[in-house]
């Protein structure tokens, strides 16, 4: 198969970048979105061109660490799926792919599609935690938890902090991040004692780092490898009430 | 009859294997608490066993600067982690115990191991539990409301918890919760983006680090009372494996040329349901839970280079080799006799799928007896991931599988205290090669990177500590300035060759040679050969490989190719040990090594040793220094899966 692909190509964080488009040949279907690129690439390369930078690790949806704009969407056309899932069998020889990095003010591009989502660690250090030191954990089975809110609690912590939710945010909101972090920790007992101060902290972080406010779009569930919900985000701001009123 | 090497001091407390590991701690050295923050210590890696090491010494008071590569520690690639983690908690009641976790570890690892280490893996399982859930893990439960565990790998115990298909996440986030606590609280300060490029050693001590900063092409250096790599296997020196793109041997092998030995360099391990390769751009294997051959079948045609689509070939044409050569254990026979099988079958000509080079997973016999919904229940998300990927829908034909290296046992040497030959140097996790011997149980994988990082290692280097005061050193110290230039070099040598092959092209052939004659199956003309392979691939490489860009912004193709360099080393060392070592075990299999029917002939009289090699620069043969291998609790046996 022969694709022509519509890239944004930017120096650095200053740069202004634009788009440049490419002819890759000898894709075949079963290859991945990042193989595709990975073969241009090589193209590039060879002809002394310079390659497109664009992260990627583990190539299987679970790391978080590739997300491109494939088309106008957060990891492309296909629902509940990494950019790294995607497979060339999804696109049409016909129609040029235009590929672009995650965009948002919390994510300032690096180079190419390359962007720095640091501002999610500092989210987390804000207090996505359980303060409990190793060593002093109480026996595992003393602490029963009900297998549904196991279950529900799980649903929340499969996020894998891509930042697909804020790129497709048209505010570029991380309440869908941020929310699942919260909840995950609202429904269990570990923790409890801090989840006021928590709630707070995080979303005050967020803040912080100039993400937009959540208008209930709904585009980050749509986007979301996970699949996780928006009623995340209606737990967020309970918790953030909650934990405000008593001035957390 | 092997000979202790005088550099290899395993440290291994005396008394009897329960109480050594309390009765060292409790003889270890401590640092006063008023003092520990005067201590810096470096933490290479963020996956499980550098997150939870590093997170575990800023609680304890400890200055430390964590490194990573990506651009989070939460996306290590302990998050990859599938199955689950084994634990000796017997919550099933099924005669589970500590001692019977360290039996199994023992055995499965082929008497490779050192027993010392090996039960005190299976004692801190137990910690480990509840040290996760205390940190919100949300494994599964049952409906009482209790941690739920699973069979896995062939144990006859139910001991693996598990969160749903994503346990290494679930996992590795906790862990990062926990650092994160630390990076709050101003006692870890992390460097991600960052590229562990040599380590630095004054007066014969670890005493810091130099890396390339990934985003500025900078070289930075840090210096430290002591160093800890955490970096995670080699598995990817084949180029394909289950491993993510960016895992490398760089920063263990770059200790290796500072002085550290490695030891079983050649011991790797093959999974054998992983997904086949479908063309020369395929930049990785994905793995499927081996919990598909509880209820999967393995096949292939009878006739060589049958190509009728599976339910055209009659039950009688299909040839069950798992099960006709291993009746008692069948489809779930271990890890490397199945992959083992599997490739034999594909060379002989009997595979299957474009490619010739995969194998039948079938479920048809299951769903028959026990209906499409209950095979759902188990393998709903297996499937569809499966179908996503190659357009096939295993309800209606059987899977197509093929094994791929998935896990090094090998490693940086290590004491039972983690500490390398070098002083102040620690390795963790995967980059050691403790626990497993020459093949790793599933499931005990993510139990030892947690094991090193949260108890192992925060406890024994205050020993260390201790005897080391800060003493005022910085990063100005000549050694500092050397390790930098070199660095420095190395990295405009490699952009300036600009020669016609990519670092892809390179990587691809190595790969080839590794999983054609060192893979799973050796012998001594294949080795020899691939040692003179990856002799010339290594001359040609750094004459006439293209890198492209610069080395002063970020450039993941000049990232890749000092890593491949490396692989390019390493790999040869892979081939001279299995060369060394004639005799079966676990992972590795010498062809001339078998018994009648097939089977890994281990030597015990001659090599029941960790095997540790020593650099001895550029081009020339590592020197082999031996650690004997005594069995005083668990009896040496003879395998057998018949
Ligand atoms: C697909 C898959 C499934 C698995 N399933 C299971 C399972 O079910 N159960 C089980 O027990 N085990 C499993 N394993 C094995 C297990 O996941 C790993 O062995 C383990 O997680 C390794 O942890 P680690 O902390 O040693 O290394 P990693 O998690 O690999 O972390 C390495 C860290 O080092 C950093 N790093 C590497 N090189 C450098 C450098 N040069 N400079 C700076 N930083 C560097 C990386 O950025 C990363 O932070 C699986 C492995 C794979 C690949
Ligand atoms: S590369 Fe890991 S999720 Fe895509």
């Amino acid at each position: 198969m022969k694709f022509q692909v519509k890239v944004w190509r930017q120096k650095n964080r200053q740069d202004a970048g634009r788009f440049e488009t490419y002819t890759v040949e000898d894709v075949i279907p079963e290859m991945s979105f990042l193989e595709m690129l990975d073969l241009l690439n090589e193209q590039l390369l060879k002809r002394d061109e310079s390659p497109i930078e664009f992260d990627s690790d583990c190539r299987e949806g679970i790391c978080g660490t590739c997300g491109l704009v494939v088309d106008g969407m957060a990891h492309g056309p296909k629902r509940a799926c990494t950019t790294c899932e995607l497979r060339m069998r999804n696109f049409s020889e016909d129609k040029t792919i235009v590929v672009e990095p995650f965009r948002a003010h919390g994510f300032p591009v690096i180079k190419d599609l390359v962007v720095d989502r640091e501002a999610f660690d500092r989210i987390i250090a804000a207090g996505g935690y359980t303060s409990v030191n190793t060593g002093s954990a109480p026996e595992a089975n003393a602490l029963l938890i009900p297998k549904d809110i196991a279950e529900k609690a799980m649903d929340s912590a499969a996020c894998i902090g891509c930042g697909a939710c804020v790129a497709a945010c048209p505010n570029a909101s991380a309440s869908l991040f941020v929310s699942a972090k919260i909840t995950q920790f609202s429904l269990l007992p570990q923790g409890a004692a801090e989840r006021k101060r928590r709630a707070v902290r995080m979303v005050e972080q967020m803040d912080r780092e100039g993400f937009g406010n959540c208008s209930n779009h709904a585009e980050c569930e749509a986007a979301c490898p996970k699949s996780i919900s928006i009623e995340n985000i209606a737990v967020m701001r309970r918790e953030y009430m909650k934990g405000a009123l008593a001035g957390a | 009859m092997s000979v202790k090497s005088p550099i290899l001091d395993a440290k291994i407390p005396d008394g009897p294997v329960q109480q050594k590991w309390s009765d060292h701690k409790a003889s270890i050295k401590l640092v006063n608490p008023a003092n520990k923050r005067k201590y810096t210590v470096i933490v290479v890696g963020t996956g499980l066993a550098g997150g939870a090491a590093a997170a575990t010494l800023g609680e304890l008071g400890y200055n430390v600067l964590n490194f990573c590569i990506q651009d989070s520690p939460r996306r290590a690639h302990s998050v990859a982690a599938q199955g689950g983690i084994n634990a000796a908690k017997n919550y099933q009641n099924d005669g589970d115990s500590v001692w019977r976790l360290f039996y199994d570890t023992v055995k499965g690892g082929d008497y490779r191991a050192r027993e010392a280490n090996v039960y005190r893996l299976a004692e801190l399982s137990t910690n480990i539990i509840d040290q996760s859930v205390a940190a919100g893990v949300p494994f599964a439960r049952e409906y009482g409301g209790t941690l739920a565990n699973r069979s896995f790998g062939g144990a006859q115990v139910s001991r693996t918890f598990y969160a749903r298909g994503q346990t290494g996440q679930q996992l590795l986030l906790g862990c990062y919760s926990a650092l994160m606590r630390q990076v709050d609280a101003g006692r870890v300060k992390l460097f991600p983006r960052r590229e562990m490029l040599d380590v630095v050693l004054a007066e014969g001590r670890a005493r810091g680090i130099v890396c390339r900063n990934l985003v500025t092409g900078e070289i930075e250096k840090y210096a430290a009372d002591a160093v800890c790599v955490a970096t995670g296997g080699y598995s990817t020196v084949f180029f394909l494996s289950t491993n993510a793109v960016n895992c490398n041997a760089t920063a263990a092998w770059r200790c290796y040329k500072k002085g550290a030995l490695f030891a079983n360099p050649c011991f790797t391990q093959i999974h054998p349901t992983c997904l086949p390769q479908a063309g020369e751009g395929q930049s990785k294997l994905t793995l499927m839970s081996e919990s598909l051959r509880n209820d999967g079948r393995v096949w292939v045609p009878k006739t060589k280079g049958d190509k009728r689509p599976p339910q055209d070939i009659p039950e009688g044409e299909r040839d069950y080799f798992l099960e006709r050569k291993y009746p008692a254990f069948g489809n779930l026979a271990p890890r490397d006799i199945s992959s083992r099988a599997a490739k034999e079958a594909c060379d002989n000509g009997y595979g299957v799928g474009a490619t010739g080079f995969s194998v039948y997973l079938d479920f048809a016999e299951a769903i028959g007896r026990l209906g499409e919904s209950v095979i759902r229940e188990r393998y709903g998300n297996l499937f569809a991931m499966y179908h996503e990927i190659t357009d096939e829908d295993p309800y209606r034909m059987p899977m197509r599988i093929y094994p791929a290296p998935h896990y090094t046992m090998g490693g940086l040497w290590v004491d039972y205290n983690l500490m390398t030959t070098v002083p102040g140097l620690y390795a963790l996790g995967e980059a050691n090669f403790s626990d497993h011997g020459a093949n790793r149980l599933g499931a005990s994988a993510l139990m030892q990177g947690l094991a090193d990082g949260y108890f192992v290692l925060p406890a024994t280097i205050s020993d260390y500590l201790a005897e080391h005061r800060p003493d005022g050193m910085t990063t100005n110290h000549e050694a500092f300035t050397e390790s930098v230039k070199a660095v420095d070099e190395q990295t405009k040598q490699l952009i300036g060759i600009n020669g016609k092959k990519t670092v892809r092209d390179y990587h691809w052939e190595l790969g080839r040679v590794m999983w054609e004659k060192v893979g799973m199956a050796r012998d001594e003309a294949g080795l020899k050969e691939a040692i003179s392979d990856i002799q010339a691939l290594r001359e040609d490489y750094w004459k006439n490989v293209k890198v492209g860009g610069s080395n002063e912004d970020l450039n993941k193709s000049l990232e890749f190719a000092g890593r491949l360099g490396d692989f390019l080393e390493l790999g040869e060392v892979m081939a001279v040990d299995a060369l060394d070592r004639e005799e079966s075990c676990g992972g590795h299999f010498r062809k001339e090594y078998q018994t009648a029917d097939g089977e890994a002939l281990r030597n015990d009289d001659k090599f029941c040793h960790v095997s540790a090699w020593k650099y001895t620069g550029d081009n020339k043969t590592p020197e082999l220094h031996k650690e004997p291998l005594e069995f005083d609790d668990v009896k040496l046996t003879q395998r057998s899966y018949k």
